[in-house]
């Protein structure tokens, strides 16, 4: 990643200590911002209701969707904002925008800004692409007679001049993107607010997307994109943040808010599928000794739910022996989510003589290796067996019995994680 | 973090509003989702502004063959012309007001999608209706001349009671479109009083029958600014032959009754549509 880091450095690369530093106004600041949303109960939506019932009042749950909310851009910084879905990250930006008040907190903008929450604002399918833009831009901030001028060059972006006076009903879906993208990249705002308009349209308009924004940040501009694609977060963001259940958990360098946004998706995934695995546990074995527990620990020898790429890292399980058992086995299988196999180790190569257990004996075996497994979930089957001739013996095996997730920012289709080097030598 | 400094950084922002902070914004928004409100009529189906126009048009038709030839009513002195003037003047107000009080729902993806003065809504509804009039009312002028009608000074007073019309629909508008967003049967509610509205306003007969049967039910009628209006507009437009609003009632100072509803309206559309502005968007 550090790699990817620094050949990044085109735009204005600001650090967290060179934002505190700059004697410049913030283009952005949100000062405590605090938003409950009140969900009703039953909404009352009718006179009559309210005729006949004066003096209910209407129950309603109060919904935090921000809480204690602040942060500050600095001037042509790109910042990310991450979260899950639920997250508040949506009612941040639409507090941002001024499309919701805020009920505690004050947001401080300096200049113009401008929202980007969905593609083509203001749409209307029964009227042609000429009328969409104007109506489209002077949504967006443009007065008529600045939409009216630019609409050349818009329809040029789009690559639409043969389709000017077509009703845009009448248009592909893909068309209608070209045209919203085009629209709305015209509109000059020292402040744009971007929420995941990336997800739209084929890889190619993606591309073209990302080109922009890699354009926009060249130009100076300040932009807020919010998103839970942590891929764009750290291609283009200078800082980020992380929201769950309406706080900031994470703010700052975008490596580390995206570790741990992943690791947050992932621990609340591994929770409940360990759950619905338990249900169904597959277990072999004779039980003359039991896995009681099984964990994976950190470099530090800590329990965890999470590795990273690259530490020394171990597994242990916990065994009881309910019977004298001479020389078992020890051993466990990890696999990925394609339920490939990534370790099977045991102690038949390296230590296959361990001695007798009694029974009623408790013990812990630990398996440690250098974490070179790639960012994703995997799953450990713990076994002890008994050698047999010609194999081994289940005494007990219990299928993905643990689970754990790797976390490492660096995306890649590779299975591991080899550590490498590159020279570029000319 | 929560000991940013505040003090250099001006005015925080006042998050979604009525009017927004900049006029000129507010009003290119209305006038461009009024312009293209008007175009989808005028281009949107195969005849296209015909329609529009053949609206009052044929109701005009179907009434004057019922109260000017059926029941032979028409002693009135220009009798179609104050009929169409009246129809015209009803389907202003009733598209006005009927077509703000869904706006803010039908508008919702805007609403929640972006920032903008959330007035734009109500009043380019508003808007696209003024523009309907001044079409439709081109026929009325149409009518009177090639019935023998002249113009007249008097011709001047309409942009006034015009624009003291558009005042009352704007407040109605106001009103009836921030509350519809909380409370749906404003709609049926609405129907109704405009179709009370119709009966109960000088528009398929004139204030000289109903002075004919009470002097005192004719004065009452006036007290509505709707009905007053269109009575003045008919004196202003007609002649003499239909008496002046003030002159039903007897008296110029009580003009101010019904003037004085319209100012109300607008200041308490404004009012309530003010402090509903910034939950709209939260309660679609």
């Amino acid at each position: 990643m550090r790699l990817g880091r620094t050949l990044k450095g085109t735009g204005p690369q600001t650090s967290l200590t060179a934002v505190s530093a700059t004697p410049q106004r913030p283009a952005v600041v949100v000062d405590g911002v605090s938003k409950t949303f009140r969900l009703p109960n039953e909404q009352v939506h009718t006179l009559k209701e309210k005729a006949l019932h004066p003096f209910r009042r209407a129950g309603s749950a109060p919904l935090e969707a921000l809480r204690d909310v602040s942060l500050s851009v600095a001037p042509g910084e790109f910042f990310g904002i991450v979260g899950r879905n639920g997250s508040g990250k949506s009612t941040l930006l639409k507090c941002l925008a001024g499309i919701y008040a805020v009920d505690n907190g004050a947001i401080y903008v300096d200049g113009r800004l401008s929202t980007f929450i969905e593609l083509g604002v203001g749409f209307n399918p029964d009227l042609p692409a000429r009328d969409n833009v104007q109506l489209n831009a002077t949504m967006l901030g443009l007065s008529p007679r600045e939409a009216a001028r630019r609409f050349d060059e818009i329809i040029d972006f789009a690559e639409l001049r043969d389709f000017t006076d077509l009703k845009l009903k009448n248009y592909s879906s893909g068309m209608e993107v070209r045209l919203a993208f085009s629209v709305m990249i015209q509109v000059d705002a020292d402040i744009l607010l971007i929420d995941e308009v990336l997800a739209v349209g084929d890889a190619a308009f993606q591309q073209k997307c990302f080109d922009e924004f890699a354009r926009i940040r060249d130009s100076g501009r300040t932009v807020l994109l919010v998103t839970h694609d942590m891929s764009a977060v750290q291609r283009f963001c200078d800082r980020a943040m992380l929201l769950e259940r309406g706080r900031v958990v994470e703010h700052g360098d975008p490596e580390r808010v995206g570790t741990r946004y992943l690791e947050l998706n992932f621990s609340e995934k591994a929770r409940s599928e360990t759950s619905r695995d338990a249900d169904a546990e597959i277990r072999f074995g004779d039980g003359r000794a039991t896995i009681e527990e099984a964990w994976f620990e950190d470099h530090a020898g800590a329990r965890t739910e999470h590795l990273v790429t690259g530490e020394h890292v171990a597994f242990a399980a916990r065994v009881r022996f309910a019977d004298d058992v001479d020389d078992p086995l020890f051993g466990v299988n990890l696999v990925n989510d394609r339920h490939l196999p990534m370790l099977s180790a045991s102690n038949l190569w390296i230590d296959p003589h361990p001695g007798r257990f009694h029974a009623g004996e408790e013990i812990v075996y630990r398996i440690s290796f250098v974490n070179l497994l790639a960012a994703g979930r995997y799953h450990a089957t713990p076994a002890v067996a008994r050698q047999a001739s010609g194999g081994a013996a289940w005494i007990d095996r219990r299928e993905r019995f643990a689970t754990v997730v790797v976390t490492g920012t660096r995306g890649s289709d590779a299975l591991v994680e080899l550590p490498y080097e590159i020279a570029i030598e000319r | 973090m929560s000991m940013i400094d505040t003090s250099d950084l001006g005015r925080p922002i006042k998050g979604p509003s009525a009017l927004g902070s900049d006029p000129r914004r507010f009003w290119h928004l209305t006038q461009t989702m009024a312009v293209m409100d008007f175009k989808l009529r005028f281009f949107g189906s195969a005849l296209g502004y015909v329609w529009q126009l053949m609206r009052p048009l044929l109701l005009f038709g179907v009434l004057y063959m019922l109260f000017a030839v059926v029941l032979k009513l028409d002693d009135a002195p220009y009798y179609p012309e104050a009929l169409l003037l009246g129809l015209v003047l009803f389907t202003f107000f009733a598209d006005s007001t009927r077509g703000a009080v869904g706006s803010l729902v039908a508008r919702e993806s805007l609403v929640r999608k972006i920032e903008f003065p959330r007035l734009a809504v109500p009043l380019s509804v508003v808007l696209t209706a003024l523009f309907n009039l001044g079409l439709n009312l081109l026929p009325v002028f149409v009518f009177l001349l090639v019935d023998g009608g002249t113009p007249r000074w008097t011709w001047l007073e309409l942009p006034f009671l015009i624009l003291l019309l558009a005042a009352l629909g704007t407040g109605l508008a106001m009103l009836l479109s921030s509350l519809f967003v909380r409370y749906r049967d404003i709609d049926p509610i609405w129907e109704i009083v405009m179709q009370l509205l119709f009966y109960a306003s000088p528009i398929f007969y004139v204030i000289q029958t109903v002075q004919d049967h009470s002097e005192s039910l004719a004065k009452a009628f006036m007290y509505s600014p709707f009905a007053a209006i269109i009575q003045q507009a008919r004196h202003a437009m007609l002649g003499p032959g239909h008496p002046s609003a003030a002159n039903v009632m007897g008296s110029d100072v009580l003009l101010l009754v019904p003037a004085g509803i319209c100012v109300a309206v607008l200041v308490l559309g404004y009012v309530v549509f003010d402090r509903r502005a910034p939950l709209i968007a939260e309660e679609l």
